[in-house]
C-alpha cells in the first residue's frame, strides 16, 4: 500500500514539472483555441497586395464570413469582388477536424456550383504566396507539437501537420501568452525542411473584448523573394450568421 | 411583341419593389453597384463556306451591363444583366435581359422572381440535365451561354434533407439559329419564327419544375423534373426531305451526380425525355482527376475522360450520340489567372472527330484576353445534324475591358 502511494505521488510530481515539449506545445494550441472560443460569426474585408520579386504589385479584394463551429471545424464563404473579371466567384468551405475538407466553387458567368476537391492544400490561393492550408481553418487536431521556448511573454511552438498532402514538414509559431495567445509569427518549413516563407502579424485590435485580430499580414517566402500583404478592414463580430448563411444556395447569392 | 410585354411587365413589377424599398433606406445600408464589360472579338472561319453567302471573318463587339443593389444585410436584392452583340451575322447581332430579378432570402427560404438564369448539372463535355434556360446558340458552340428565362423560383433548405426548388415557368423563350451569312447552320436558313408549338398556348404555356439537391459526405445529388416546352426544338421529316421542326412538350427527368475523393471527382449526368412524338434515354459519365501544384509554384493540371450516350442517335442535337472525350485543364494559378483547356470529342461509330482550345489570361487589373479554336475533322456524311458543321472549324479572339 505504501509502495503504491510513493508510486502515485510520484507520478504527480513528474506531472507537475516534467511536463514532455509536446505536452507544453500541445497545452499551448489548446489555450490558444480556448481564448478565441465564442466568436460565433463574423464578416471582414480583406485586400489582398501580390508583390512580385521585381516589386511589381497586384491586388484583389475579398470579403470573408465565418461560423464558429465547435464540434467540428468552422465554415466560411468567400466573395471576390475584384479583379472585375471575377468578381462574384466564390467559394464555401466546411472545414472537419479530421479527414479533407468539403469545399464548393460558384462560378458567376455560368451560374455553376461546383464541388472541388481539397485535396490541394499546398498550392498557391489565387497566385498569392498564401497555401490553401495556411488560410484553412486552424484545428488542433490537424498537427502535432512540440514546445521549442519561451522568450519573455512570446512561446515558440513547432507544429508538424498530420496530413501528408501539407506543403512543409513543420510549422515554428510564435504566440503572446499575455495577449490572449495570438499569434504573432510563423515561420513555414519546406519538405526539404529549408525555411520557404515567414508570415507576421500585426495592427492587432481587440474586439469584444476577448478577440485578437491582426489587421495586417505581411507573407515573405524567402525562396522566390515574393511577397503578399493581407489587410484587413470592418470586422464585424455582431452578425449573428448562422447554418443557412453558409449552404450552397447562399453560396449563390455571393 | 408578346416579349416586349412580357419586359414591361416585370420592369413595371420591379419597379414598384424599388419604390417601396427607398422608403426604408435610411435605416438599412444599401449597396450599389454598377459594372460593364465590353468586349471585342474576331472570329475567323479558314475553311470556305459549304453554303452559299456564310462569310469567313466574323468582327464583333458585345456590351454586359450589370447593376445590383442590396439591402438587409444582403437577404434581399435586385440584379440585373444585360446583353447587346453587333455581329456580320444578322441573326448573331442579338440583344437580350439575361437577369432582371428580385430576390429576398429569410431564414431556410429563398424566393426569387423576374428573369434569372439557373445551372444544373456536373458534367464538361455535355449539359444534359440543365434544362431551365433556353440556350443562346447563335453565341457559342459549348452551349454555355443561356438566354434570360423569367420564372418564379422558390428554395427551401432543410438541415438534414437538402433544399427543394420548385420553379414556375410562365413564358417559354425559343432558340435562335444563325442567319444567311452566319456558320453552324443548315443549307435552309431556319428562321426561329417559323418553328411552332405543340401545345396550343404556344410560349405561354405555364411550365414547372423541381429540383432537390443534397450533399453526403464525398456525395453530392441532384434530381429533377421539368414538365413543359422543351428547349430542344424537335426536328421531323417528310418525304420530300423537307424539315419541319417545333418545340413539344416534354416531361424531363434528370439525375446528377458527383463522388469528390482526394484528387479525383466522378460525375454522372443523366436524363430521361418523354413527349407525344419521342422517348429517350441520354446520359454522361466520367472522371476528373487533378495533380496539383506539380512544379511547386502552383501549377494544375486536370485529366478529363466522359462517355455521352443518346439514344435519339443522329437525331441528336448536339451530336453527341455514342462518343468519347477527352480533355485537360492547366491553371498556371499564377497572378493573371493564366488557364488552358483543351479537349477533343470522338464518335465510337464513325472518323468523326472535334477538337477545342481555350485559354484565358488577365492583363492588369481590368483587361482579359482568350483565344479558342474549335476544328471538325473528317465529320461522316451520315451525321445528320453535325455534317453542316464540317466546314466551320473556326479561330476566335476576344479582348474584353471591365469598367
Amino acid at each position: 500500500m505504501k509502495k503504491i502511494v510513493f508510486i502515485l505521488s510520484l507520478l504527480i510530481t513528474i506531472g507537475l514539472q516534467g511536463q514532455s515539449a509536446e505536452q507544453r506545445g500541445l497545452q499551448i494550441a489548446k489555450a490558444a483555441e480556448k481564448a478565441d472560443l465564442g466568436f460565433n460569426s463574423s464578416t471582414v474585408n480583406l485586400k489582398m497586395t501580390l508583390k512580385n520579386k521585381n516589386g511589381q504589385t497586384s491586388q484583389r479584394t475579398l470579403t470573408t464570413k465565418t461560423l464558429e463551429l465547435t464540434e467540428d471545424g468552422d465554415k466560411s464563404l468567400i466573395v471576390f469582388n475584384s479583379p472585375k473579371d471575377v468578381k462574384g466567384t466564390s467559394t464555401l468551405t466546411f472545414t472537419h477536424k479530421v479527414g479533407s475538407d468539403d469545399q464548393w466553387l460558384f462560378l458567376p458567368s455560368i451560374k455553376r456550383v461546383k464541388r472541388i476537391s481539397s485535396n490541394n492544400k499546398s498550392g498557391p490561393f489565387v497566385g498569392s504566396e498564401f497555401a490553401y492550408e495556411d488560410l484553412s481553418s486552424q484545428e488542433i487536431e490537424k498537427y502535432a507539437y512540440k514546445f521549442i521556448e519561451e522568450k519573455g511573454s512570446l512561446l515558440v511552438v513547432e507544429q508538424d501537420p498530420v496530413d501528408p498532402k501539407s506543403g512543409y514538414t513543420r510549422r515554428l509559431v510564435t504566440y503572446n501568452k499575455d495577449k490572449g495567445y495570438r499569434i504573432e509569427k510563423i515561420e513555414f518549413f519546406d519538405r526539404k525542411n529549408a525555411l520557404l516563407k515567414t508570415l507576421i502579424y500585426s495592427q492587432y485590435k481587440r474586439y469584444k473584448n476577448k478577440f485578437w485580430r491582426a489587421a495586417r499580414f505581411v507573407m515573405t517566402n524567402h525562396q522566390s523573394n515574393k511577397e503578399t500583404i493581407l489587410e484587413f478592414s470592418d470586422y464585424d463580430f455582431g452578425v449573428n450568421l448562422s447554418d443557412e448563411d453558409f449552404t450552397q444556395v447562399a453560396l449563390k447569392r455571393g | 411583341m408578346n416579349q416586349k410585354i412580357l419586359f414591361g411587365t416585370v420592369i413595371l413589377m420591379l419597379l414598384s419593389i424599388m419604390n417601396t424599398l427607398s422608403a426604408q433606406d435610411k435605416k438599412n445600408k444599401v449597396n450599389h453597384d454598377i459594372e460593364l464589360e465590353v468586349e471585342t472579338e474576331y472570329r475567323y472561319f479558314y475553311d470556305g463556306a459549304a453554303f452559299a453567302n456564310q462569310k469567313e471573318h466574323f468582327p464583333s463587339v458585345a456590351f454586359r451591363p450589370e447593376y445590383s443593389i442590396d439591402w438587409n444585410k444582403g437577404y434581399e436584392q435586385f440584379n440585373f444583366t444585360g446583353f447587346f452583340r453587333l455581329d456580320v451575322d444578322d441573326e448573331r447581332t442579338h440583344w437580350d435581359i439575361r437577369e432582371l430579378y428580385y430576390q429576398k432570402v429569410k431564414n431556410d427560404w429563398e424566393l426569387s422572381v423576374g428573369i434569372k438564369k439557373v445551372y444544373w448539372g456536373v458534367a464538361e463535355s455535355n449539359h444534359l440535365v440543365d434544362i431551365i434556360n433556353q440556350t443562346d446558340a447563335v453565341e457559342s458552340f459549348d452551349g454555355e451561354d443561356k438566354l434570360g428565362q423569367p420564372m418564379a423560383q422558390f428554395v427551401y433548405t432543410t438541415d438534414n434533407m437538402g433544399s427543394f426548388e420548385f420553379f414556375y415557368l410562365p413564358y417559354h423563350r425559343k432558340r435562335t439559329f444563325s442567319g444567311v451569312k452566319g456558320r453552324f447552320r443548315f443549307p435552309v436558313v431556319i428562321d426561329k419564327d417559323d418553328l411552332q408549338y405543340e401545345s396550343s398556348a404556344e410560349e405561354w404555356r405555364q411550365d414547372f419544375a423541381f429540383r432537390w439537391k443534397h450533399y453526403f459526405g464525398a456525395f453530392d445529388i441532384g434530381l429533377t423534373h421539368f414538365y413543359g416546352n422543351g428547349r430542344e426544338p424537335l426536328f421531323t421529316f417528310d418525304q420530300l426531305g423537307n424539315i419541319n421542326a417545333f418545340y413539344p412538350v416534354i416531361n424531363q427527368t434528370g439525375l446528377d451526380l458527383q463522388i469528390t475523393h482526394d484528387a479525383f471527382l466522378w460525375k454522372l449526368e443523366s436524363i430521361y425525355r418523354t413527349a407525344e412524338a419521342q422517348d429517350f434515354f441520354a446520359m454522361v459519365a466520367g472522371l476528373e482527376f487533378t495533380f496539383s501544384n506539380i512544379d511547386g509554384n502552383g501549377l494544375d493540371i486536370g485529366l478529363l475522360g466522359e462517355y455521352l450516350y443518346d439514344e435519339r442517335d443522329e437525331l441528336a442535337l448536339s451530336a453527341l450520340q455514342n462518343d468519347v472525350f477527352f480533355g485537360s485543364r492547366i491553371a498556371f494559378n499564377d497572378t493573371q489567372d493564366t488557364s488552358i483547356l483543351v479537349g477533343g470529342m470522338s464518335d465510337l461509330e464513325s472518323n468523326s472527330k472535334m477538337f477545342s482550345i481555350e485559354a484565358s489570361r488577365r492583363f492588369g487589373s481590368s483587361w482579359t484576353a482568350e483565344i479558342e479554336a474549335r476544328v471538325f475533322n473528317a465529320i461522316d456524311d451520315r451525321e445528320f445534324i453535325l455534317s453542316n458543321f464540317k466546314d466551320d472549324s473556326f479561330f476566335r479572339l476576344s479582348l474584353s475591358r471591365y469598367f
